[in-house]
């Protein structure tokens, strides 16, 4: 027999459930008292530098129905292109429980490296076995040296990542998990 | 640090038709695979100056009076694939009370609330990756997948390393619980030693006589190596 390698497997991933918001965000969820406030309310604090905008967006299941009950978290880079410091640039966006529309009201992104402006999502809810990772680009930026976009062999699939501006510093970004508008999804 | 491609076989499918509503929320086209890129190999890190004092205290932290059900001490270790603890790993759970009931105006199970009992805790690991919860046993509860499914008494668990990439949540069971095994949720894992992974052992090393019976949980997050041999960047 061969040696064995000291590596351990991974946790399983398992579903987050219809009730993540009373762990993730249980002020959201009505569970006052415990916590003073909820994680993730914004990613940068007022006085950030940077343009600031604001983006919304439904995530809709196979039947094209918005998932009311779902919780996208994004982590970005600050205007310079820059990660962190601290928490600075992740937040929770739990889906409004009435229209399943999320809200992220940050910066835009500068480039990191060769990559083009982005903001990547992670993406829970019932239903969903394993968090689904995506990215939002920006509609009007230029993409072309993009290293992940240009490694999606079916090109007429990237307008499912780039966010279209809808009003001065306003973006709209839905998310469809099946169907003939799937988002594409990363492994990365 | 750079994250290493994620071992897609050691957990669940997405689409799992037993449990049903995974059917209609599982991408139908194929992940795009990529290396992992500063996006992911960074991600929030948070101050141990962020937790109140009862946040890892669930049979507490609502009213400051005890929450009824079996005392347990949930502990265990956040490591990486390499086996290292990871420090500074924040570490949230929320789960059922001891009837099976959760806080949460969607949970219309008749069974009633707990008055001193919330739900959700939180703790970072310390030095050696460390973590521990003061809790009540959640019990067991019907869901409407078939005509007469019950979860398992579980935990959620939802668990930041140092990269989003590392990004993680996932579910405890207790051992021994013979509703594991026909669980339709536990079943979108295909692999049996992948299940077992996420059932913690009675740990009476860890318990509290007169007090609190104690279960260990650990749980490993996608690794990370050094950048060897990578000089040819291709920008990213």
């Amino acid at each position: 027999m061969v040696q064995k390698l000291d590596t351990l497997e991974e946790t399983p991933s398992q579903t987050a459930g219809p009730y993540v918001h009373i762990g993730a965000t249980p002020n959201f969820a009505g569970i006052g008292g415990i916590y003073p406030e909820d994680l993730g309310l914004k990613p940068f604090p007022d006085d950030a530098e940077g343009e600031r905008i604001t983006i919304r967006g439904i995530v809709h299941d196979g039947t094209g129905t918005p998932m009311r009950d779902v919780l996208v978290e994004s982590w970005q880079a600050n205007a310079d292109g820059q990660y962190g410091p601290g928490t600075q640039g992740w937040a929770r966006l739990p889906a409004d429980q009435e229209n399943g529309i999320w809200t992220l009201e940050t910066i835009k992104p500068g480039a990191v490296g060769a990559m083009a402006p982005h903001i990547a999502l992670w993406i829970v809810s019932r239903g969903i076995n394993i968090g689904l990772q995506t990215r939002i680009y920006f509609d009007g930026d230029d993409l072309s040296a993009d290293p992940v976009l240009a490694r999606v062999e079916h090109r007429n699939r990237l307008p499912t990542l780039i966010a279209k501006s809808d009003g001065p510093g306003s973006w709209r970004f839905d998310i469809h998990l099946q169907g003939d508008a799937e988002t594409i999804f990363f492994d990365m | 640090m750079t994250l290493i491609p994620r071992a897609r076989a050691q957990h669940p499918l997405a689409y799992a038709p037993g449990y049903k509503t995974s059917v209609p929320r599982s991408p139908k086209l194929a992940l795009i695979s990529m290396p992992a890129t500063p996006t992911e190999d960074t991600g929030p890190v948070f101050g141990q100056s962020m937790l109140g004092e009862l946040d890892n205290n669930l049979v507490l932290n609502l009213t400051g009076d005890p929450a009824i059900g079996e005392r347990v001490l949930v502990h265990g270790r956040v490591l990486d694939q390499s086996g290292r603890g990871v420090p500074g790993a924040l570490v949230e759970v929320w789960q059922a009370n001891a009837g099976g009931r959760y806080r949460h105006k969607k949970d219309g199970y008749l069974a009633p609330l707990d008055p001193n009992f919330g739900g959700c805790g939180r703790a970072i690991t310390g030095e050696a990756g460390t973590y521990q919860f003061l809790t009540i046993k959640p019990g067991a509860y019907p869901w409407p997948n078939g005509p007469n499914d019950w979860r398992p008494a579980h935990i959620h668990f939802s668990v930041f390393g140092h990269a989003f990439g590392q990004r993680l949540i996932t579910q405890m069971y207790f051992e021994g619980d013979p509703l594991i095994p026909r669980c339709p949720i536990v079943n979108t894992i295909p692999d049996q030693s992948a299940i077992d992974r996420l059932v913690a052992p009675l740990d009476m090393n860890g318990s509290k006589p007169h007090d609190f019976l104690a279960y260990k949980f650990d749980i490993v997050l996608r690794g990370t190596r050094q950048t060897l041999f990578e000089n040819k960047k291709e920008g990213m």
